[in-house]
């Protein structure tokens, strides 16, 4: 190439990088404009949430607090989150039920009922999605519409969503559904929108008992910090390294 | 309950479903995902690939006895192909935003790759193997065609007008370099759509190393059998005589090919059984519950130990060729049956047991609607009519004898 066509080439080349870096810059740039305006950044934070198990009494505040915050479609049907109630008997049988997709009356009447006394322990389980620090659903995605933040939430972009329900499919907790009026998949944000505006996800606001605890793991002096140093921790189904960031204490061994 | 805002066809649904699980499900559970569309869509990539691959015996290996069914086996191959991403394009939410895979695509994902393969193989494979194939002949129909024919085939060719010995010698010569590169991307199309399933690892019943290869060679025995199938009812239709030579041959490879199949799938089931792992118990009730039907009779028994008899029954030759003949067209049938119901086990099945291994779902196909058995009898039949109006514009054995003459 001698310097003549060099330089013919370079009117070319030079415009196009150029317009190719300013629409990279735009693909990224909501959250960077949103960090102008707001003053809020996501670099700053590793956002979580703990569980503990001994606390929650199953009064599914959390389920309908999500619902109502977040539109959550159809009864009994989509859930962000949920509660799973465990029994155990003497003889070692595990009886599960999601108590969510109840009623409130039925849940009423199930919880007048008399022990059973072969029943020898029984303990309510609240789950949502685990915002893994390494998400399949992620992964998988062929168009990039599910992301993970800079704060370690995993979200899905609606506008870009094309319905094809992999990452369903590649959630091994059953996170994710396909919300059947926006035919994009949905899960639970940790309600993003109220988080950093340095709120609590609507789960942990109305929690009685406080059993979710909300937290930022960069944090030094964070609740959820502390929640973890206090209590033995485990996640769901760590064999699988999905590395969750819904962390649970005093969980047992026969919850998945 | 149920609620106003979703629409009565879905809550109906959904109702129906959640009457009949079967022990404790996540409650998102309750949906079946991936329907009746993504069963039709790796059936009918799977006779692609096993069409291309008898299609490369004759190119590459050069196994004269299957030359009588080269074409047919190339044209099946794009009439199937053709079809094959119209399932995966119809069940989608947002069916208008999937030129997104293609735009911003995820480097991580395997659904998006195999937007690439598919297109790869597609354009980079079959359409020009289709056309270095006919072209010489597109040229002299051209010259010869009167009427609205005479652009279309001018059109088909390529607006192209050399017929030189050297000029089709060329031809051949990259027609066997496509063929070759043709091969490891059959190879790549279908272990691919295998691959999709296998690496979800929050998937017990889909999670295997061995999913690819189980899906590549059950796509060469359904490929073999539909274009053993297709041969026959072709032959059958124009009152000709079936090539017994080249019959015999194609059903000793699909003879081969069942057996490696075989093989494979039960080393997958015994290497899960023996591992016994966490999932074991539910994927036992699994089968023994919902599947029972589609696996242990249609899959196993009619669809591959039966056919797996009758080849090698056939093979003995003490039977003439009129016997012969039924013996392969049954075998092919049940080798369909046998196939479509793999497929609809590998992903209907991977969605009626709960990932909490606790609970199984239901599934109940729609009659009506997109995601619908409906549907999929008409991409199911989709494939036949491009091969019909292919074989009109491309035809076999009339273009083979006038090439014969010419030369």
């Amino acid at each position: 190439m001698n310097k003549r066509d060099f330089l013919k080439n370079s009117i070319v080349f030079f415009p196009a990088a150029g317009v190719l870096s300013a629409l990279t810059c735009q693909a990224e740039g909501k959250e960077l404009s949103a960090s102008m305006t707001t003053g809020y950044d996501a670099s700053q934070h590793w956002y979580g949430m703990g569980v503990d198990v001994d606390k929650c009494i199953g009064c599914n505040k959390c389920v309908e607090a999500c619902k109502a915050e977040n539109n959550v479609p159809g009864e009994p049907y989509y859930f962000r989150t949920w509660i799973e109630r465990y029994d155990i008997h003497a003889d070692g049988e595990v009886k599960v039920e999601c108590i969510s997709t109840r009623t409130p009356e039925e849940r009423l009447a199930q919880q007048n009922q008399p022990l059973d006394p072969s029943v020898v322990r029984s303990f309510f389980v609240p789950k949502l999605c685990n915002q893994c620090a390494n998400p399949p659903c992620v992964q998988v995605c062929p168009v990039g519409a599910t992301f993970q933040t800079r704060d370690g939430v995993v979200l899905v972009d609606e506008q870009r969503c094309i319905g094809c329900r992999y990452c369903i499919q590649a959630c091994p907790y059953g996170a994710r559904y396909l919300n059947p009026q926006t035919h994009t998949a949905d899960k639970c944000t940790f309600c993003y929108h109220r988080i950093t505006k340095g709120q609590l996800p609507a789960c942990v606001e109305v929690c009685p008992t406080e059993a979710r605890i909300f937290g930022d793991l960069k944090g030094k002096q964070d609740r959820l910090v502390r929640f973890q140093h206090d209590n033995e921790i485990s996640v769901l189904k760590p064999d699988l390294n999905t590395e969750p960031k819904v962390r649970y204490a005093r969980l047992d061994g026969e919850v998945r | 309950m149920s609620d106003a805002s979703l629409p009565a066809a879905l809550n109906e649904q959904l109702a129906n479903q959640l009457s009949q699980v079967i022990g404790f499900i996540y409650p998102n559970e309750i949906e079946t995902h991936w329907a009746i569309l993504i069963v039709v869509y790796p059936y009918l990539t799977g006779i692609v690939a096993g069409a291309f691959i008898l299609a490369s015996l004759v190119k590459v290996f050069n196994v004269v006895e299957v030359q009588p069914i080269y074409r047919l086996a190339l044209l099946a191959a794009l009439s199937f192909m053709l079809v094959a991403g119209m399932p995966l394009q119809l069940h989608l939410g947002h069916p208008e935003r999937a030129y997104e895979i293609f735009m911003t695509p995820q480097p991580t994902s395997a659904m998006a790759m195999f937007g690439f393969v598919y297109l790869w193989y597609l354009l980079g494979i079959l359409l020009i193997e289709v056309w270095l194939e006919y072209r010489e002949q597109l040229v002299l129909m051209a010259r010869e065609a009167k009427g609205v024919m005479k652009p279309v085939y001018r059109a088909l060719s390529l607006w192209s007008n050399d017929v030189s010995p050297e000029a089709v010698a060329w031809d051949h010569r990259v027609s066997k370099i496509v063929t070759i590169i043709g091969i490891p991307s059959a190879f790549l199309l279908h272990g691919y759509v295998g691959f999709i399933f296998g690496s979800i690892k929050a998937n017990p019943w889909w999670g295997s190393v061995l999913m690819p290869i189980v899906f590549l060679m059950s796509a060469i025995v359904s490929g073999i059998a539909m274009v053993m199938l297709i041969y026959m009812v072709i032959s059958l239709l124009r009152n000709e005589k079936i090539d017994m030579r080249c019959l015999d041959k194609v059903g000793l490879f699909l003879l081969v090919a069942l057996i490696v199949d075989f093989a494979l799938e039960g080393l997958e089931f015994i290497h899960r059984v023996y591992q016994n792992e966490e999932s074991l118990k539910i994927l036992s009730e699994l089968i023994s519950v919902k599947l029972f039907n589609s696996m242990v009779i249609m899959q196993v028994t009619l669809g591959m130990l039966l056919p797996l008899l009758i080849l090698a029954l056939a093979r003995s030759r003490r039977f003439n060729d009129d016997m012969r003949r039924i013996m392969y067209f049954l075998s092919a049938l049940l080798i369909q049956v046998g196939i479509f119901s793999m497929r609809w086990n590998v992903v209907i099945g991977g969605q009626l047991f709960s990932k909490s291994y606790r609970g199984l779902m239901a599934y109940k196909m729609e009659l009506t609607g997109i995601e619908s058995l409906w549907t999929a009898l008409v991409l199911l039949a989709l494939p036949f009519m491009i091969l019909t109006v292919l074989n009109y514009l491309l035809p076999t054995r009339w273009l083979e004898k006038r090439a014969l003459a010419a030369h």
